[in-house]
């Protein structure tokens, strides 16, 4: 009896002296964490793409409360929600343009060339390894569509001539799409680059026009009817300086002749009447 | 007395392997000859590891054949020589077999170009010391020509405290259908056996081993023959096993020893050497000139007249095929051997100097065969194909679920060198060396 009850007494007291001290480390080592860092995050969509600059939906939670950025980076989100975070903390919503994904690349399989048939792993990267994957265009899409797979927010779906087709209104800007694509291709531009150079064959001519129908051909039309140095041609594209982006119009897209330059609103590619019109639907054969 | 003692030797060998159809006796007794000049050369910048040459003609230039053309850029860099007489029409972008268009030099060569070699200065390189010889190999342009085209000079100057003790002349030739090498060892042994003397003054080695896999036994005989007498060279078989030719196999056949993960031949004090390499040096820098043409294995089961060619480097593959005849259309061209060579997207790809051998495929031959890829059955054979004794189905499980970080860190990615064994046994058909390849190309890209 005496021995269980010695047991008993010993358990009690070392169990209330770790107790003690697990009381002191809490008063000692405590951390304050301003409660509303949880809140903020319950109210982010917490798909940690990393759109918004940060390592994740916590990180920028954390930033939001220490008003160090402002609630509209976050593109993920919709604006409603943004507004209510800007509300709940008392900040301003800020103004940050919608970015989107962007395809320099108009070469589907009905303009663009195929010198070699790849019969592999269906993936852009693995074709990319064998002898580039068998396109005429040694920069252009394979449509294999690995963006797709990539994208978290089914904003990315390849049409029927293998491209990839972006939805503006889905996609949040993440770049994930971006480091996917072997030939980079996709880059995240603001919405309103509304011109655009849907090409990025560095080759002249008809060297670059041999592999592909809607190539820039680097002619120059459209740089020397340009307001004001907008569009210049250098290393055989056309490169359009968007810090002059008030001057663009839809009169680039009248002199380009094969339609690399497109024009980009409300989800539709817009050419120019110029432009060469392909009406074939089916691949190009090897 | 010493031939009996052979017969109860066994060739050398390593740890597992494959044991592919060879059908080598397509060229294997077919004399190098030389074939007529293309009318236009494209000689890539970059045909070596390492950063490119650096051009030094202008477009409307007149070279000679065997003329620098481009400087090397760096230590780590090789000079490129005209291979033929004629006027660079261009600098511009040329296809690759790699896929993207690199930057090159376009040679028109002039009608009834001579093939006599007019530039060059004569040297003695027995007269040189070893800084010296590593120069001469550099302006040569000598890379590996078995397929690496790591710059062959660099290999002569380890970096660090490294030293190198023996050299190793690679005459395995392991990949089917090839025997460039093969013919190099039986018709330029003179030039071999200077280029090995060369290369062991440059390196200053104590010794150098020909390894030859024992199907070459004429090879084996006509080099054992005529070895000098007072240099420290020796032959050896080895057995013939895919992927007996690969540098670290070798070495682990000959020496039994192992090249620490990540390190370099110079970490055990070996470098290695293809024959047709040491063949080229003990050709060119005697005469001071530089690498215009290589052998190359033309062969497959389309190619009308299967052989072994010296072709000027830049020649483009569609005037190749059409010198050796096609018949039927073509399935697949591929540069190099058939387990590790490179498939071609377009015949305007030029010859290079890394490319030993070009082999055409027909269609039917693939299509007959069951290519669905069935699941993993876990059967082990790739396990016990693996030369680096790595775990293939693991791996390629790990690749399917895209963990990419495990497969470097935890099962040891980057000691896979593709040599392709573990697909070639895979019943299943898992395309795991591509996989493996796939993997290796997103970590780089992460760390970098």
């Amino acid at each position: 009896m005496a021995t269980i009850l010695t047991a008993v007494g010993f358990m009690a007291a070392l169990g209330l002296l770790l107790a003690l001290m697990l009381v002191m480390a809490n008063r000692r080592l405590y951390v304050y964490e301003d409660p509303r860092i949880d809140q903020v995050e319950d109210l982010l969509p917490k798909a940690n793409c990393g759109a918004c600059g940060t390592a994740g939906c916590r990180p920028f939670a954390e930033l939001l409360v220490k008003r160090e950025i402002e609630p509209s980076r976050c593109t993920a989100n919709s604006s409603s929600l943004n507004q209510v975070i800007a509300d709940f903390l008392g900040v301003d919503l800020g103004v940050d343009e919608k970015r989107v994904a962007r395809l320099a690349c108009a070469g589907g399989g009905n303009v663009a060339h195929v010198r070699a048939t790849y019969r592999g792993i269906p993936s852009c990267r693995a074709a990319a390894l064998v002898a580039g994957g068998g396109r005429g265009c040694a920069w252009g899409c394979l449509g294999f569509g690995d963006c797709e797979k990539a994208c978290k927010f089914a904003a990315i779906r390849m049409n029927a001539q293998g491209l990839p087709v972006i939805d503006e209104d889905r996609c949040t800007a993440c770049g994930d799409c971006v480091t996917h694509c072997p030939k980079d291709l996709l880059s995240i531009e603001p919405l309103s680059h509304r011109l655009w150079i849907a090409c990025k064959n560095p080759e002249f001519g008809a060297l670059a026009e041999q592999h592909c129908e809607v190539a820039c051909t680097a002619c120059g039309r459209c740089a020397q009817d340009s307001p004001e140095g907008l569009i210049q041609i250098q290393d055989g594209l056309a490169v359009i300086d968007y810090t002059k982006n008030d001057l663009a119009s839809r009169v680039a897209l009248e002199r380009c002749p094969t339609g690399a330059i497109v024009w980009l609103e409300s989800g539709r590619v817009e050419k120019g009447r110029d432009a060469r019109k392909v009406v074939r639907k089916k691949a190009l054969s090897a | 007395m010493a031939d009996v003692l052979n017969l109860f030797q066994r060739p050398k060998t390593f740890g597992h392997g494959i044991h592919p159809v060879e059908h080598k006796e397509l060229t294997a007794g077919q004399p190098i000859r030389r074939l007529p000049f293309a009318p236009e050369l494209i000689i890539p910048l970059s045909q070596h590891k390492g950063r490119p040459a650096i051009p030094v003609v202008k477009v409307g230039q007149e070279v000679v054949r065997g003329e620098p053309i481009a400087q090397a850029d760096g230590f780590v860099s090789v000079p490129m020589h005209a291979p033929a007489t004629g006027v660079i029409r261009a600098i511009g972008l040329a296809p690759t077999a790699e896929g993207p268009k690199t930057p090159a030099i376009f040679l028109k060569v002039y009608h009834a170009a001579s093939q006599q070699v007019l530039y060059g200065l004569d040297c003695e390189p027995e007269r040189m010391n070893a800084k010296n010889l590593i120069h001469a190999v550099q302006d040569a342009g000598l890379v590996g020509l078995g397929g690496g085209a790591f710059p062959s000079h660099v290999k002569m100057k380890p970096p660090g405290r490294r030293i190198i003790e023996t050299l190793v002349v690679n005459g395995c030739e392991c990949e089917p259908y090839l025997t460039c090498d093969h013919r190099i060892m039986l018709e330029h042994t003179d030039a071999l056996m200077r280029g090995i003397r060369i290369a062991l003054r440059a390196t200053r080695a104590e010794r150098a081993i020909i390894g030859i896999e024992d199907n070459k036994p004429d090879a084996l005989a006509h080099l054992r023959a005529r070895l000098p007498a007072h240099l420290p060279i020796t032959v050896e078989a080895v057995k013939t096993k895919y992927p007996q030719g690969a540098e670290k196999m070798l070495i682990k056949s000959l020496l039994g020893l192992e090249i620490p993960p990540g390190g370099l031949t110079a970490d055990v004090g070996v470098a290695v050497y293809n024959v047709g390499t040491l063949a080229q040096m003990g050709d060119l820098l005697p005469k001071g000139r530089g690498l215009i043409e290589r052998v190359v294995t033309v062969s497959g089961p389309l190619v009308e007249r299967p052989g072994n060619f010296m072709v000027p480097i830049g020649t483009p593959l569609r005037f190749l095929l059409k010198q050796v005849g096609l018949h039927g259309a073509i399935g697949q061209v591929i540069l190099g051997g058939p387990m590790m060579g490179m498939s071609v997207a377009s015949l305007d790809v030029p010859v290079t100097k890394p490319v030993s051998g070009v082999l055409v495929m027909e269609r039917e031959e693939s299509s007959q065969k069951d290519l669905r890829v069935y699941p993993c059955i876990k059967c082990g054979e790739c396990l016990n194909a693996c030369p680096m004794s790595l775990n293939p189905s693991l791996l390629g499980e790990l690749a399917l679920v895209r963990d990419y970080a495990t497969m470097a860190g935890q099962h040891h990615l980057d000691h896979c060198f593709e040599c392709g064994c573990c697909a070639y046994v895979c019943p299943s058909n898992i395309p795991l060396t591509q996989y493996f390849r796939i993997a290796k190309s997103i970590n780089r890209d992460r760390k970098g």
